[in-house]
């Protein structure tokens, strides 16, 4: 037999690990299954597309017929929009195992293309839909229930700020304290960034060392698609679950007004353009169904590599992917 | 000039800060899901040796910086002075002590390096992995010791100087590597 020079065409992940891999999401299907979820699939290649400030999707662009311009589609980030949609139509427990697509990210726990698992249950509240999450990660990966933190208690802990009212002045002299030489094109007057900073480099690393751990009630401005809940101050019902200091799911107490949504999309865009990206759309039919009427739900999405990462003990995605973007 | 934006971010991209070249030996991309991409980078300095840390947000650019390695031929040194010949465009280069650093010990008349140029200056310059140099001074060999265990020092015709075993005669020629400062052995012309 000979040998290529070029032995890229080989698999980055062992059998072992694949094996391993089919088997969590035979049992994560059982978990769906048991507790009442029917399982969707919805296109990967949509007219629509989530306006999020820092996600960055895939786009393509297909012919229409002489004179006509052509159609933009893109490839889901997530498959919130379309799954939401069946949730207006009807939908009660859904699930979905998701290929998503994000420009841009890749590193030891990144990939462009990633499995996302998401899933929405109606009548749910913040609470209801943090037990479900920590009930999945548990059945997968047997590391205990998860602890529950908010976001402020994290922050008072590992920084000692209060991060819903310390400006950003405290922030950035919270950064500097610990050594960290920021971006020098971070701005004085993005707190949202001087705050992801302090997350990523002084309170992720400390995140479910024991057992894994469930950070709630984010900063207002962190929303993204969850609704704020006007508190003294207002916080987003969002919240994220960590594991060896690894982000591995996010969830909303999905935002109902469409109105609102309306809002935030431009707020994005304006953001993004300031950021020097181009604006995505801000028509979607998820308006059109939040129109018609949303139900109340939780919605929670996982990221299945990063699970199967932690339950083989791997350091990086690509140990747990056949084939990582760079010999897709 | 041109530049490197985060996206083209990886190991071994050789940039410029402040007029310095430098390269990337890590380029670590972390995000949080619904946040901004950073990519945590650290930065070797071509010409002091010192490590830095930066971190970057997606959508910065660093400057690229025009680094070349070349062959280059050891003529002779002169005063503080090192002077090399490129061997293609035989074009002359002057390095200082510093530059050099500890590569004098191993630099005889016509050693080949690998030198890099920043902007067409050289910054460094690294000799073979091994290189073969004459004994000028040691203590006389003992006659039929051939133990490798005993050692003495002995000068070189660089005027550095090295530990050898205790067989070893001057005007032998021994091998030496050039990485760790080690005698490997022996050797006939």
């Amino acid at each position: 037999m000979s040998h290529p020079a070029n032995d890229d065409f080989r698999p980055t992940a062992r059998w072992e690990n694949l094996r391993l891999r089919a088997g969590l999401l035979r049992r994560l299907r059982e978990f769906f299954d048991r507790h009442g979820f029917l399982e969707v699939e919805t296109p990967i290649l949509s007219a629509d597309t989530v306006v999020d400030r820092h996600l960055d999707p895939f786009s393509t662009e297909i012919p229409r017929g002489p004179g006509e311009p052509l159609l933009r589609l893109w490839l889901q980030t997530s498959p919130e929009f379309a799954m939401k949609r069946l949730l207006a139509a009807g939908g009660r427990a859904i699930y979905q195992v998701a290929r998503v697509f994000r420009l841009d990210e890749q590193g030891p726990l990144h990939n462009p293309e990633f499995t996302m698992v998401e899933w929405y249950r109606v009548g749910d509240g913040l609470d209801e839909g943090m037990q479900l999450t920590s009930d999945l990660c548990d059945a997968l990966l047997r590391r205990g229930p998860a602890e529950r933190l908010s976001y402020r208690a994290a922050f008072q802990e590992h920084v000692g700020i209060d991060p819903h009212t310390a400006d950003s002045a405290v922030l950035i002299s919270a950064i500097e304290r610990c050594g960290i030489v920021p971006p020098a094109s971070l701005s004085n007057q993005d707190r949202d960034g001087w705050l992801d900073l302090l997350l990523t480099e002084r309170v992720r690393p400390h995140l479910g060392q024991k057992r894994p751990v469930i950070l709630y009630d984010y900063p207002a401005t962190q929303a993204a698609l969850a609704r704020v809940r006007p508190d003294e101050p207002p916080v987003a019902e969002r919240f994220e679950l960590f594991i060896s200091g690894i982000e591995l799911a996010n969830g909303y107490h999905e935002l109902l007004d469409p109105a609102e949504l309306r809002r935030r999309n431009v707020q994005a865009n304006a953001q993004r353009q300031a950021d020097g990206k181009s604006p995505l759309p801000e028509q979607s039919r998820l308006l059109a169904a939040m129109q018609f009427g949303l139900p109340a739900a939780v919605g929670v999405s996982l990221g299945f590599d990063r699970l199967v990462m932690l339950a083989a003990g791997a350091r990086s995605v690509s140990e747990v992917l056949a084939f990582p973007f760079d010999r897709a | 000039m041109a530049s490197y934006n985060t996206s083209q971010f990886r190991k071994g991209l050789k940039v410029q800060l402040d007029g310095d070249p430098y390269l990337m030996i890590e380029c670590n991309f972390v995000k949080p899901g619904k946040g901004q991409a950073l990519y945590k980078c650290k930065l070797r300095n071509l010409v002091r040796n010192t490590v830095l840390d930066r971190t970057y947000k997606s959508g910065d650019s660093i400057e690229a910086a025009d680094i070349e390695e070349i062959a280059a031929q050891y003529l002779y040194h002169q005063g503080d002075h090192f002077v090399f010949m490129d061997n293609q465009s035989y074009e002359q280069y002057e390095l200082g002590q510093e530059q050099v650093d500890d590569g004098w010990r191993y630099l005889k008349e016509g050693t080949v390096c690998s030198m890099l140029l920043f902007d067409g200056k050289p910054i460094g310059v690294t000799p073979p992995n091994h290189v073969v140099l004459k004994v000028e001074y040691c203590e006389p060999g003992a006659r039929g010791n051939t133990a490798t265990n005993v050692s003495k020092p002995c000068k070189v015709e660089t005027g550095a100087e090295f530990d050898c075993p205790a067989f070893v005669n001057m005007g032998d020629l021994i091998k030496i590597d050039t990485r760790t400062g080690q005698y490997i052995e022996r050797v006939k012309e």
